[in-house]
């Protein structure tokens, strides 16, 4: 099952600029690690010492990840994934 | 690389940091996608509600790019205020800066200079920050 994952325009560099890409996985955990073995580099871009980073925000539909249980959030079919940067500073 | 703005818009951003100072204020403008025009301002609410950091809500950020898809947009500028500080990207702002197209304006609520109120913008890629002109349509 491929899952529609759209990719912000910071991170285009590692998907030739396509703005959606497809992975494949039943949990977030899996669909980052389909999109690094595809795009590498990417999940350096996402994750730190494992986890997900703070200022990186990843939606499964309208619902922040983060309250779906993180990299652990299951992943269904029709699900679309976003990734957006935090806009945040100081 | 100029940043071309009206003054109702520049106006209304400086406003906005003075009504949420001490507080730093945020916010986008946005215009057709690849036009480079910010013509639609939209303030946003600091989610962290400090005097020295903001940040977009995650689920306003995600509304907000929904809408720039659907209306064909594109975020032009993203500013914020300094409370205390010049109007110039702080660490964190180089550090978590993740569009690379648009201008990233500083405004500065500091008093000591007061005179003529600070509003600069940037381009910030890559960690590298390149201040830019801002030309103020009257």
């Amino acid at each position: 099952m491929a899952i529609e994952v759209r990719i912000p325009t910071i991170l285009r560099p590692y998907t030739k600029d396509q703005k959606t890409v497809a992975a494949e996985g039943t949990t977030l955990a899996l669909i980052i690690s389909d999109l690094d073995a595809n795009f590498a580099g990417m999940g350096e871009r996402l994750l730190e010492d494992g986890a997900l980073r703070r200022f990186i925000n990843i939606y499964i539909n309208d619902e922040d990840v983060r309250f779906l249980g993180g990299l652990e959030a299951p992943i269904k079919d029709g699900d679309s994934i976003t990734i957006l940067p935090a806009v945040a500073g100081g | 690389m100029t940043l071309e703005i009206s003054r109702t818009l520049v106006d209304a951003i400086l406003e906005q940091s003075r009504v949420e100072y001490p507080d730093e204020c945020c916010g986008v403008i946005l215009g057709a996608i690849g036009s480079d025009k910010a013509l639609r301002h939209k303030p946003m609410i600091n989610a962290a509600h400090s005097p020295t950091f903001y940040e977009f809500d995650p689920k306003d950020l995600l509304a907000l790019y929904r809408e720039v898809d659907d209306n064909d947009e594109e975020i032009v500028v993203i500013y914020h205020s300094h409370t205390e500080t010049e109007a110039y990207p702080s660490r964190t702002d180089i550090a978590y800066a993740g569009e690379p197209g648009a201008h990233y304006v500083l405004v500065s609520t500091r008093k000591e200079i007061a005179t003529t109120p600070e509003f600069r913008s940037f381009r910030i890629i890559d960690g590298l920050v390149t201040e830019e002109p801002v030309t103020i349509l009257e």
